[in-house]
């Protein structure tokens, strides 16, 4: 399968269920044309986020467009951020952590991804949920 | 000169906004889904395209989701649309033949 050009989105949220629900949103509102990956839980498999299953998540959704994060609690920022600063350098400038509701933010960057935008716009398009 | 004004005014007759409206017949009307296939329909037109609830506006921009989202259309509204660009007559085509499909989803 050709790498897609479209921005990858990635799911960060302390519980699994909530991870795993939000992808679903968004792969039966937008359709499967955008790079979608999800990490939940802890790697003990509790509620909290592992810098691991993050990296391995911003793989898996990874675009040469970039990828876009939508993050739930505060410990999701800070490990999503930690997952950022392991990636390969060339990669870290095109990975973007929205300020954005988590579930509404991760449907709207989906849907602006799924139009071929870049990770600016997408970025711009969670986070108006918050400016307006 | 001359020739400059002449491609300007070509241009501008290129660019002729074009309108239409069609009727939420759709149970839910313009709920998150049907939000969502609106502005991914638009975004596949290059040209600038515009919803409104009423011919006098306020219009908004139909490429962005989460503004078309908060237009919440109920069932039995209609939508305006105009827009203007290479592909407009194409893309209001397309957009109310999606109302009247009722975002495929009945």
């Amino acid at each position: 399968m050709p790498a897609s050009k479209n921005v990858g989105i990635v799911i960060v949220s302390h519980s699994a269920k909530v991870a795993e629900g939000a992808a679903d949103m968004v792969r039966q509102m937008v359709g499967d044309n955008v790079p979608l990956a999800a990490a939940g839980g802890n790697a003990e498999g509790g509620l909290g986020t592992d810098v691991a299953a993050i990296m391995a998540a911003i793989d898996r959704a990874w675009s040469e467009a970039g990828v876009a994060i939508l993050v739930d609690l505060g410990g999701a920022e800070t490990n999503s951020e930690m997952a950022v600063e392991m990636m390969p350098e060339e990669r870290r400038e095109r990975i973007v952590i929205c300020n954005a509701p988590i579930v509404e933010g991760a449907v709207m960057a989906a849907t602006e991804a799924s139009g071929g935008s870049p990770l600016a716009v997408v970025r711009a398009t969670a986070e108006e949920l918050i400016s307006a | 000169m001359n020739d400059a004004s002449t491609e300007g005014s070509e241009r501008m007759i290129g660019m002729q906004e074009v309108t239409a409206s069609a009727l939420l017949t759709n149970k839910v009307g313009l709920h998150a889904r049907p939000s969502v296939k609106l502005t991914q329909l638009a975004k596949r037109f290059a040209s600038r395209i515009e919803v409104a609830t009423s011919a006098a506006g306020p219009w908004t921009d139909a490429k962005s989701p989460v503004k078309i989202m908060r237009v919440k259309a109920s069932q039995g509204e209609v939508l305006h649309f105009k827009a203007s660009g290479a592909d407009a007559t194409a893309a209001i085509t397309a957009l109310v033949d999606i109302v009247t499909r009722k975002f495929d989803e009945e």
